[in-house]
């Protein structure tokens, strides 16, 4: 356990559900799904014609000429970094710059601009490939285009775990602050890759849902009749400040981040354990980072993608880890997996659920897996006291973050 | 044959594009990087959008030449 305390003071989201936190938290309590059918001539031929994208295009939020040299997984990066910023008042109160880093991560890059510049290389020649090109495409360029909006001038990170990226970052951000690297960390994540060749990809893996004609049932985690993930876009941003940094400026502060695990499977490139023993010790370090033991977890925001491989391990982990007593949920029911995002958005509605005392559901879990054994907030929102609560992310290469949130 | 207002007025247009340039400020004594804030990567932009325009070739040394509206207004319509 450590000395120095490390808050949330401020939340910034671009998702399915919304354009901002408060909508798609709304959107999560409502229990309203993300996922609409793909209507891009391009998706025709795919086995998979539904994605959960974005409710509000960035072209409403950023001005035009500046879109024009953002990558999609950039814009979004720095339409969720502006509201968090906003959000937490550093703004108006004024920050160290020196004091100030960006831990932000992408689990693909800048995919849509590689593919969209490649057709441009084979079409119209090497002269007319825009030379925006790189620094939309590379990987630490949302991360970069944070740091330079806001001036952040304690060290840049970009992560890349895949689908465990959100919480990567989130964990190397309560790192930065603890060791005295940072007073104030952008921590999050973001992910745009709603385009054929990554969902041919996913899809040529059988990891994809293929329910085309039911988008809105397509992601239903833990249930007998799951049948891959739905994809997801979309962007989140946490601010992490140190506890005596934000009570010296009179900050609001959602919750305390107070403890991360970070694992390796060393079992498969992209199979999860079945066991979930990476897991159940990124849940452990967790647990015992924040100085609790598993009695203490009210609530576990869960990685659950709804895929029949991966959803039960995770069950038997939460069980192994903290006890059969949690209140699980999943969210990617609603918003689909924004893969490397998930972790920051997931982050976000743990920290709302502590904030408001209320967990939002697992939809279209109608026909719960036989082997479900632990209390899913299914269908409806639950009302809970919540002390602490654990987010999960598992990434493909084998990465496991828990992340343990906190009552402030 | 394209006269130099409407060559300027075609730098306007690019320069809007790709630069968000207001119209009303491209003249042909306004220096790219000091008037009309364009950074060297959109200038290559501006430059490869300008050939395609005027259907002429901009060769990468000339580019440096082209300081203002004016330098490429003259070179274009010297080569279109």
């Amino acid at each position: 356990m450590s000395s120095v305390d490390v808050v949330v003071t401020g939340l910034g989201a671009t998702t399915p559900l919304g354009g901002d936190v408060a909508s798609t938290w709304d959107a999560m309590l409502a229990g309203r799904s993300g996922v609409g059918p793909l209507t891009q001539e391009w998706a025709g031929p795919l086995p998979v014609r539904i994605a959960a994208q974005l409710a509000v295009e960035p072209s409403e939020i950023i001005e035009r000429v500046k879109l024009r040299r953002l990558d999609r997984a950039e814009a979004m990066a720095v339409i969720s970094a502006r509201e968090a910023w906003a959000d937490s008042g550093l703004a108006d109160a004024g920050v160290d710059q020196d004091r100030l880093a960006v831990s932000f991560g992408t689990g693909i890059g800048g995919v849509i601009t590689t593919l969209e510049q490649n057709e441009i290389l084979q079409s119209s020649g090497p002269r007319r490939v825009s030379p925006h090109t790189v620094p939309m495409l590379m990987p630490n360029g949302p991360a970069a285009h944070i740091g330079l909006e806001l001036g952040a001038r304690a060290g840049v990170r970009a992560m890349a775990s895949a689908c465990a990226t959100g919480a990567e970052a989130v964990a190397l951000g309560l790192d930065l602050i603890r060791a005295g690297r940072a007073d104030v960390v952008v921590a999050g994540s973001t992910e745009a890759v709603v385009h054929p060749l990554p969902i041919a990809g996913f899809a040529s893996m059988r990891a994809m849902s293929t329910r085309n004609d039911e988008p809105e049932r397509a992601s239903r985690p833990w249930d007998a009749n799951r049948d891959g993930f739905v994809l997801g876009e979309g962007a989140g941003t946490i601010i992490l400040e140190r506890a005596d940094h934000a009570a010296a400026r009179g900050a609001r502060v959602y919750a305390r981040l107070a403890g991360a695990g970070i694992t390796s499977d060393g079992y498969d490139i992209v199979q999860p354990d079945p066991e979930c023993a990476g897991g159940i010790r990124a849940m452990r370090t967790a647990i015992r980072d924040a100085g609790l033991t598993g009695a203490d977890i009210h609530h576990v925001n869960a990685h659950a993608t709804s895929t029949p491989a991966g959803d039960m391990g995770e069950i038997k982990g939460i069980r192994a880890a903290i006890g059969g007593h949690p209140i699980v949920t999943s969210t990617k029911s609603m918003s689909g997996h924004l893969l490397g995002a998930a972790g920051a958005l997931e982050s976000i509605a743990t920290i709302l659920a502590i904030r408001d005392g209320i967990i939002p559901p697992t939809i279209n879990l109608d026909d719960p897996d036989e082997r479900l054994d632990l209390d899913v907030a299914a269908h409806k929102a639950r009302t809970a006291d919540i002390q602490a609560a654990l987010n999960n992310s598992f990434g493909f290469g084998g990465h496991n973050v828990a992340l343990i949130f906190t009552r402030a | 044959m394209a006269t130099r207002a409407e060559i300027t007025s075609g730098l306007a247009e690019i320069l809007e594009e790709v630069a968000g340039v207001n119209p009303d400020d491209v003249a042909e004594e306004k220096s790219f990087t000091d008037d009309l804030d364009v950074d060297s990567l959109s200038m290559v932009e501006v430059v490869v959008a300008a050939e395609e325009k005027f259907g002429v070739k901009i060769p990468d040394n000339e580019v440096q030449n082209l300081k203002t509206v004016g330098d490429a207004v003259t070179y274009i319509e010297a080569n279109h």
